[in-house]
C-alpha cells in the first residue's frame, strides 16, 4: 500500500462513500476531506459528483475549493472528476438557468435532448477515442453506469477521449494532460469501473 | 446504446433475506451481503433491497447491511420499504444506498417526493407504484394501491405516474397486481401506458415466471428495466441465462 495521499474532495455530495469504498477495495487509502490544504498536498485528487452542477459549484466556492482545484489542474497534477465533477470543469451549465463553472475545459453543459428518457440511467457503451493508460485492460465499448440529465460539449473535441451514444453522441470521458473526467460513475460500474480507478492510481503513484 | 437493466430484488426483514432461498452453495443464503455479492458477480445491473419488516430496529439492521454491501458491491443499490420521511431517506442514503424507493409514503405525503428530489436529487428518488386493474367500460383503467397492493386508493395509476414525475421522481418502479391481488406477471398494457406517459425510466416489477415475460416487459411493455425476484431466488434461471435469452432476441444487455 502506497503512503502517497489520495484525496477525495468532500463538498457535501452524496456518493463519497462509494468512491472511497472503491479506492479501499483496490488496496489504497484515501482521505476524504473538505480541507483545501489536504488537496494542495495530495498526490492525486478525486472529485465525486452527484446532484446539480450549480449547487456543486456553490459548495466548492464556499469551501474555497474552486481555486485550489483550478490550481491543481493548472499544475497538471493528477485529477479525476466524476459525473457532475466533470460538468463543473466546463465553462458553464444550462442546468437551473445559467451557472458559470470552472472554465478549465472550454465548452457548455446542456440538457439531454428530449425524445429519450431523461435522466440517462443505466449501462451504456464507452467508445474509446484514444489509446491511453486509463483504458488499459478495458475493452472498447465496455458498458459503464450513467445517471445524468445534462451533458458536456467540449469546444475542442480532442479532449473527448470517450464517447457514448444516447440518441446523440455524448462526451463520456475527458482527458486533458493529467486531468481525467468521466460522465459515468466508475465506482458503480463493476469490475471495469474499478479497473479504471486502478489504472489512474497506478499511473499517478508510479510517477512519484 | 443504453442497455436494458436486469435488477434482482431481495426482500429483507430484520437484516436477513426472507427464507425460501435455494443457494445451497453459499455459506449463508440468508445473509443479504453474501447474496448481493453473488448477484453482483453473476452480472446483475443493479440491486434492490426491500425491507418488508420495516420496524425501526429493522431499519438500523438494514443500514448495516447496506454499509457492508456498499463495501463489496460496485453496482447501484436501491433500498426501500417503510420509508416515510426525509430523515428516513437521508439515513438510508448515508448508509450507502444510491437510490431509495417510496410507495405508500408517496401517496400519503406527495411532498416527500419533491422535498426528497430537492434535497438529494431526482436520481435518488424512485417512486414505486402498485397498480391494480379495475373494471371499466371502454378504456382500460388501473388504480393505485398502497400497503403492499392491499389498499385501493381510487387514484388513477396513469395520472399518478405523471404526477409523481412532475413532483420530481427520477424513476418509476411499477408493479402490476391483477384484480384479485395476485401478482401474475407484468401487465404489459399498463407498463406500456405508463412508459409512454412519463419521460423518466420505468422499471417493471411483478412476478415474472419465465424469461419470455422479461422479454415482453422490455419490448411490448416498453420498460427500461425489469425487477426480478423468484425466478432468480429459486434458481429457476440465472442472470446469465436471462441476459443470453434477451440478447439472442436483439435486446441490448450488459454482458
Amino acid at each position: 500500500m502506497n503512503n502517497a495521499a489520495i484525496v477525495i474532495i468532500d463538498y457535501g455530495a452524496g456518493n463519497l462513500r462509494s468512491v472511497a469504498n472503491a479506492i479501499t477495495k483496490l488496496g489504497y487509502q484515501a482521505k476524504v476531506t473538505s480541507n483545501t490544504d489536504d488537496v494542495l498536498n495530495a498526490a492525486a485528487v478525486i472529485l465525486p459528483g452527484v446532484g446539480a452542477a450549480g449547487d456543486t459549484m456553490d459548495s466548492l466556492e464556499k469551501l474555497g475549493m474552486s481555486k485550489v482545484i483550478r490550481q491543481f489542474i493548472y499544475e497538471r497534477r493528477p485529477f479525476f472528476a466524476v459525473c457532475v465533477g466533470l460538468q463543473i470543469l466546463f465553462s458553464g451549465t444550462e442546468e437551473q438557468g445559467w451557472h458559470e463553472c470552472m472554465g478549465v475545459v472550454p465548452g457548455i453543459v446542456r440538457r439531454l435532448p428530449s425524445g429519450l428518457k431523461i435522466p440517462h440511467i443505466g449501462w451504456n457503451q464507452v467508445k474509446q477515442m484514444v489509446t491511453h493508460p486509463l483504458f488499459d485492460g478495458i475493452p472498447d465499448e465496455t458498458n459503464f453506469y450513467f445517471v445524468h440529465s445534462y451533458y458536456a460539449n467540449p469546444d475542442d473535441i480532442s479532449v473527448a477521449a470517450g464517447t457514448t451514444n444516447y440518441g446523440i453522441p455524448i462526451c463520456s470521458v475527458v482527458i486533458k494532460d493529467n486531468l481525467i473526467a468521466t460522465q459515468f460513475h466508475p465506482e458503480k460500474s463493476g469490475t471495469y469501473g474499478l479497473k479504471m480507478y486502478s489504472n489512474f492510481l497506478k499511473a499517478t503513484l508510479s510517477e512519484r | 446504446m443504453l442497455t436494458k437493466r436486469i435488477i434482482p430484488c431481495l426482500d429483507v426483514t430484520q437484516g436477513r433475506v426472507v427464507k425460501g432461498l435455494s443457494f445451497t452453495h453459499l455459506s449463508d443464503a440468508g445473509d443479504p451481503v453474501e447474496l448481493a455479492a453473488f448477484y453482483y458477480q453473476e452480472g446483475a445491473d443493479e440491486l434492490v433491497f426491500l425491507d418488508i419488516g420495516a420496524t425501526p430496529e429493522g431499519r438500523d439492521l438494514m443500514a448495516d447491511v447496506v454499509k457492508h454491501v456498499a463495501e463489496q458491491v460496485f453496482i447501484p443499490l436501491t433500498v426501500g420499504g417503510g420509508l416515510r420521511s426525509i430523515s428516513d431517506i437521508r439515513y438510508t442514503l448515508e448508509a450507502g444506498a444510491d437510490k431509495i424507493t417510496i410507495n405508500t409514503a408517496a401517496v400519503l405525503t406527495p411532498d416527500l417526493i419533491s422535498q426528497g428530489a430537492q434535497k438529494f436529487g431526482s436520481q435518488c428518488i424512485v417512486v414505486a407504484i402498485d397498480a391494480k386493474r379495475v373494471n371499466s367500460e371502454n378504456k382500460p383503467k388501473w388504480e393505485v394501491c398502497t400497503h403492499g397492493g392491499r389498499k385501493p386508493t381510487g387514484i388513477d395509476a396513469i395520472e399518478w405516474a405523471g404526477r409523481v414525475v412532475t413532483l420530481g421522481a427520477g424513476e418509476l418502479l411499477l408493479t402490476s397486481w391483477n384484480a384479485d391481488g395476485q401478482r401474475t406477471g407484468y401487465d404489459l398494457e399498463l407498463t406500456r401506458a405508463i412508459s409512454e406517459t412519463v419521460s423518466v425510466p420505468v422499471i417493471a416489477s411483478g412476478g415474472a415466471g419465465n424469461l419470455e415475460h422479461l422479454y415482453e416487459a422490455l419490448t411490448i411493455g416498453k420498460a427500461d428495466a425489469v425487477l426480478v425476484a423468484s425466478i432468480f431466488h429459486y434458481r429457476i434461471y440465472s442472470i446469465r441465462q436471462a441476459k443470453d435469452y434477451l440478447a439472442e432476441r436483439g435486446i441490448p444487455v450488459r454482458r
